[in-house]
C-alpha cells in the first residue's frame, strides 16, 4: 500500500468547452489534514466532487490506496470510505439528532414484520459519537433545526466518522459561522485528524486553514499552484499565493490613496 | 491490593464527577417542563380539539341519541371511513406529497370489484383483488409520473381526479348502461374475502350487552346495533401498522427524510422515489378498503362515491398537525382529526343546527389547525445559538 490514501496524477475535468480543472497533482495521507485553498471559481467544488465521486475525471489518473479507480458514484466512493460533507450538509431540521444520524443507513433488531429501528441503541450511539466530536447532546430525539450551525455541522462530521469514513471531505465549514462555532468546528477536525482519518479541508479562509492545516494545495483558475508543507510556508505565503491575495494589495493601496486625497482635501 | 483498590476509587470518583458534569450538561439547555412538550408533539391540537367538541356535543346534544349505543356507532362508522383514507394521506404529507386522486378511486376501484362481479359473473373474491390490484397499479402510475417528472404532485393527482371520475362514469355506463350498479350484495353472501370488507365482527358480544341492558334493543330481542362494521376494525389495524412503521421502522425514518428534505435524504442512500411511489399505492389501497366497505355495506356501488373525500382527508391530516411541506405528522393525529371530522358532521345533524355550517366549520378549524401547526414548526426548528 502506499503511502498516500488519495493520490491525483494530472487529474483534468473538463465540461463542453469549458476546462474546470487541469493537471492537478495532489496527495492526501492519512492523519493529515489536507487544506484546499482558492478563490470562488478556482475550481475547488469541482476538485472535491471529482474525489467525491460525483465526476470522473477526463483526463489523470485517481489512485485509492495506492489503486488506480473509478467511482461511478458519490455512494461508490462512501463505500470505500470517502465521505464528503457539503455545505448543505444532508441532515433534516425536523428530524431528530439520532434519526439525521442513521438517515439511510437505521440499524434494526427484530426480524419479519417485527424488524425495528433501533431507537434506544441508535441514541446511545449518536449521543457517544457527539460526545466524542466534544458535542454534549442532552436529548437525542430533539429537533436538529434547534441546534446551532457549528453543532450541525459536527453533527455531520460525526455522522460520517460512525459510518467508517477513512477520508473526510469538508466542503467550506466554517463558511457560515461565527468565530466561536468555526473554533469548535476546528476543533472536531482535529479530533477526527487523531483518530488516523484524512481529512481534505476546502475553505478559503486562511486564518482557519492556517493552524490545522498539515498540507495546503493551492488552486487558482483551474490549476494547482502546487502542494506545500506547512513547515515549508508561512501564513503570509498562502495568503499572497491565493488569488485575494494580490488584489488584497491592490485594495490595501487604493484605500491609503482615498485616505490621502481626504486629508488634502 | 490497597494501591489497587485506591486506583478503582479513583477511577470512580473521575466517572462520578464526569456524569456529574453530563447531569448539570450544558447550561445553556432550559429543562422543559412535560406538559410543554406534551404541547410539541404534533397530535396535540388534534387530540384537545376532539375533546372540546366531545364537551360542546356534550353540552348541547346530550340526550339527543348522538351517545347512545347506535349514535355512538352512527359517528365512529363516519369516523373510521375518513380515518382509512386519512391515514394513507397523512404518510404520502409526511413524505411531501399530495394525493387528490384518494376521492375518484373510492369510485373507481367500487366499479372495478361490482361490474367483474355482478356482470361478468366473477367471484367476489376475485372481484375484490382485482380492484386492489388495479388500484394500486393506477397508484403506481401517479407515483411514477410524479418521481420522474418531477411536476408537483398537486398537478399529477388532480389530473387523476379528473380522469378516474371521468372514467367511473364513462365505463360504468359503457358496461352497464348506468351509474348506480347494485346487486353485489347477492354474490357477497358466504364470500370470505367480501366478510372482511361488509361484515360486523362481535355479534354475540353485542347480544350480551343487549341481554344485560348496556345497550337497547328492538322489540324482538335484537339490539340495535348489531356489531362493529369491519370499516372500523380496518381503521383501528391500520391506524396502529401505520403510526409504528412511521415512528418504529426503517421505512418510517425514510418517510420523514423524504419528505423533510429529499435532496438530503438523496445524499445519504435514502431511496426517495420508491418511498413515495410506495405511498401513492397505499393510498389507492385505503381508497380500494373505503370503496369495498361501502360496497357491501350498501349492496352497490355508485359512480359518484368519494366526491370530495381527498379535501376531507387532506382538513384530517392538517388537523392532525402534519405539515403540508412535509417531513412531519402523526398518523394517530390524522386520526383525531377524522374523529373531529366525524363527530361534527353527525354532531350537528343530532343537534339539529342546518348542516350548512358543517362546512363553515370545517373551513374554520382549518384555518386554525393550519395557523398552529405553523407555530409549533417555527418551535420545533427555532435555532438555538
Amino acid at each position: 500500500m502506499s503511502e498516500f490514501i488519495i493520490e491525483l496524477k494530472k487529474v483534468s475535468r473538463y465540461f463542453g468547452s469549458v476546462i474546470a480543472i487541469k493537471d492537478i497533482d495532489m496527495k492526501v495521507k492519512l492523519g493529515e489534514v489536507h487544506c484546499l485553498l482558492g478563490d470562488n471559481g478556482a475550481g475547488k467544488s469541482t476538485l472535491i466532487k471529482t474525489l467525491a465521486g460525483v465526476h470522473a475525471p477526463s483526463d489523470g489518473e485517481y489512485l485509492f490506496e495506492g489503486k488506480p479507480v473509478v467511482f461511478e458514484s458519490p455512494v461508490e466512493a462512501l463505500d470505500s470510505g470517502i465521505a464528503t460533507v457539503y455545505q448543505d450538509l444532508a441532515l433534516v431540521p425536523l428530524m431528530s439528532v439520532t434519526r439525521n444520524f442513521f438517515m439511510g443507513r437505521e440499524i434494526t433488531k427484530g426480524r419479519g414484520i417485527f424488524k425495528r429501528f433501533d431507537i434506544e441503541t441508535a441514541n446511545q450511539i449518536a449521543q457517544k459519537g457527539m460526545a466524542e466530536m466534544g458535542i454534549n447532546v442532552r436529548d437525542p430525539s430533539q429537533a436538529i433545526g434547534t441546534m446551532s450551525g457549528g453543532e450541525r455541522q459536527c453533527l455531520a462530521i460525526a455522522r460520517a466518522i460512525h459510518f467508517g469514513a477513512k477520508v473526510l471531505i469538508l466542503d467550506e465549514p466554517t463558511a457560515a459561522l461565527g468565530v466561536k462555532q468555526s473554533a469548535n468546528v476546528l476543533k472536531v477536525v482535529a479530533k477526527a485528524k487523531a483518530r488516523g482519518l484524512a481529512v481534505i479541508l476546502i475553505t478559503h479562509n486562511v486564518h482557519h486553514a492556517y493552524p490545522i492545516a498539515d498540507r495546503f494545495t493551492l488552486l487558482n483558475r483551474g490549476q494547482s499552484l502546487g502542494s506545500f508543507m506547512k513547515s515549508e510556508v508561512s501564513r503570509e505565503d498562502v495568503l499572497e499565493m491565493m488569488a485575494g491575495g494580490q488584489e488584497l494589495d491592490e485594495l490595501t493601496a487604493e484605500l491609503e490613496e482615498f485616505s490621502r486625497l481626504d486629508a488634502t482635501a | 491490593m490497597t494501591d489497587q483498590t485506591q486506583s478503582v476509587d479513583l477511577s470512580k470518583m473521575a466517572e462520578d464527577n464526569s456524569t456529574e458534569e453530563k447531569s448539570t450538561g450544558d447550561e445553556r439547555v432550559r429543562k422543559v417542563p412535560a406538559w410543554k412538550r406534551l404541547l410539541h408533539r404534533p397530535e396535540f391540537g388534534a387530540i384537545s380539539g376532539t375533546v372540546l367538541v366531545f364537551v360542546f356535543f356534550l353540552i348541547t346534544a346530550g340526550d339527543s341519541g348522538m351517545f347512545a349505543s347506535d349514535g355512538i356507532m352512527n359517528w365512529t362508522t363516519v369516523s373510521a371511513q375518513l380515518g382509512l383514507i386519512a391515514i394513507s394521506a397523512c404518510l404520502l404529507m409526511i413524505a411531501g406529497e399530495f394525493d387528490l386522486s384518494i376521492g375518484s378511486m373510492i369510485g373507481f376501484a367500487g366499479m372495478m370489484m361490482t361490474i367483474p362481479a355482478v356482470y361478468w359473473g366473477w367471484p367476489i373474491w376475485g372481484a375484490i383483488l382485482f380492484a386492489f390490484a388495479g388500484a394500486m397499479l393506477i397508484g403506481f402510475l401517479n407515483g411514477y409520473i410524479v418521481v420522474k417528472t418531477g411536476l408537483p404532485s398537486f398537478i399529477v393527482s388532480l389530473a387523476f381526479l379528473f380522469m378516474l371520475r371521468g372514467l367511473t362514469i364513462a365505463l360504468s355506463i359503457l358496461f352497464t348502461n348506468r351509474t348506480i350498479v347494485g346487486g353485489i350484495d347477492k354474490y357477497a353472501d358466504g364470500d370470505w374475502l367480501a366478510a372482511v370488507f361488509g361484515g360486523v365482527i362481535g355479534k354475540s358480544l353485542f347480544v350480551w350487552f343487549a341481554n344485560i341492558g348496556l345497550i337497547s334493543s328492538y322489540d324482538d330481542g335484537t339490539p340495535v346495533v348489531e356489531g362493529i362494521p369491519m370499516v372500523i376494525v380496518w381503521c383501528v389495524f391500520l391506524a396502529i401498522a401505520a403510526s409504528w412503521i412511521l415512528l418504529r421502522t426503517k421505512y418510517g425514518n425514510w418517510i420523514f427524510a423524504t419528505g423533510g428534505d429529499d435532496k438530503a435524504a438523496r445524499n445519504v442512500g435514502v431511496p426517495v422515489d420508491k418511498v413515495k411511489i410506495s405511498l401513492f399505492m397505499f393510498t389507492a389501497f385505503t381508497a380500494t378498503v373505503y370503496a369495498a366497505c361501502q360496497v357491501f355495506e350498501f349492496g352497490s356501488a355508485s359512480a359518484d362515491r368519494g366526491v370530495l373525500k381527498e379535501f376531507e382527508a387532506i382538513i384530517a391530516v392538517v388537523i392532525g398537525g402534519a405539515l403540508l411541506t412535509g417531513g412531519y405528522g402523526s398518523v394517530i393525529g390524522a386520526c383525531f382529526g377524522a374523529l373531529i371530522f366525524g363527530v361534527v358532521q353527525m354532531g350537528i345533524f343530532f343537534t339539529g343546527i342546518d348542516s350548512d355550517w358543517f362546512r363553515v366549520f370545517l373551513g374554520a378549524m382549518l384555518l386554525i389547525a393550519v395557523l398552529f401547526n405553523n407555530y409549533i414548526r417555527k418551535k420545533v426548528t427555532e435555532a438555538r445559538h
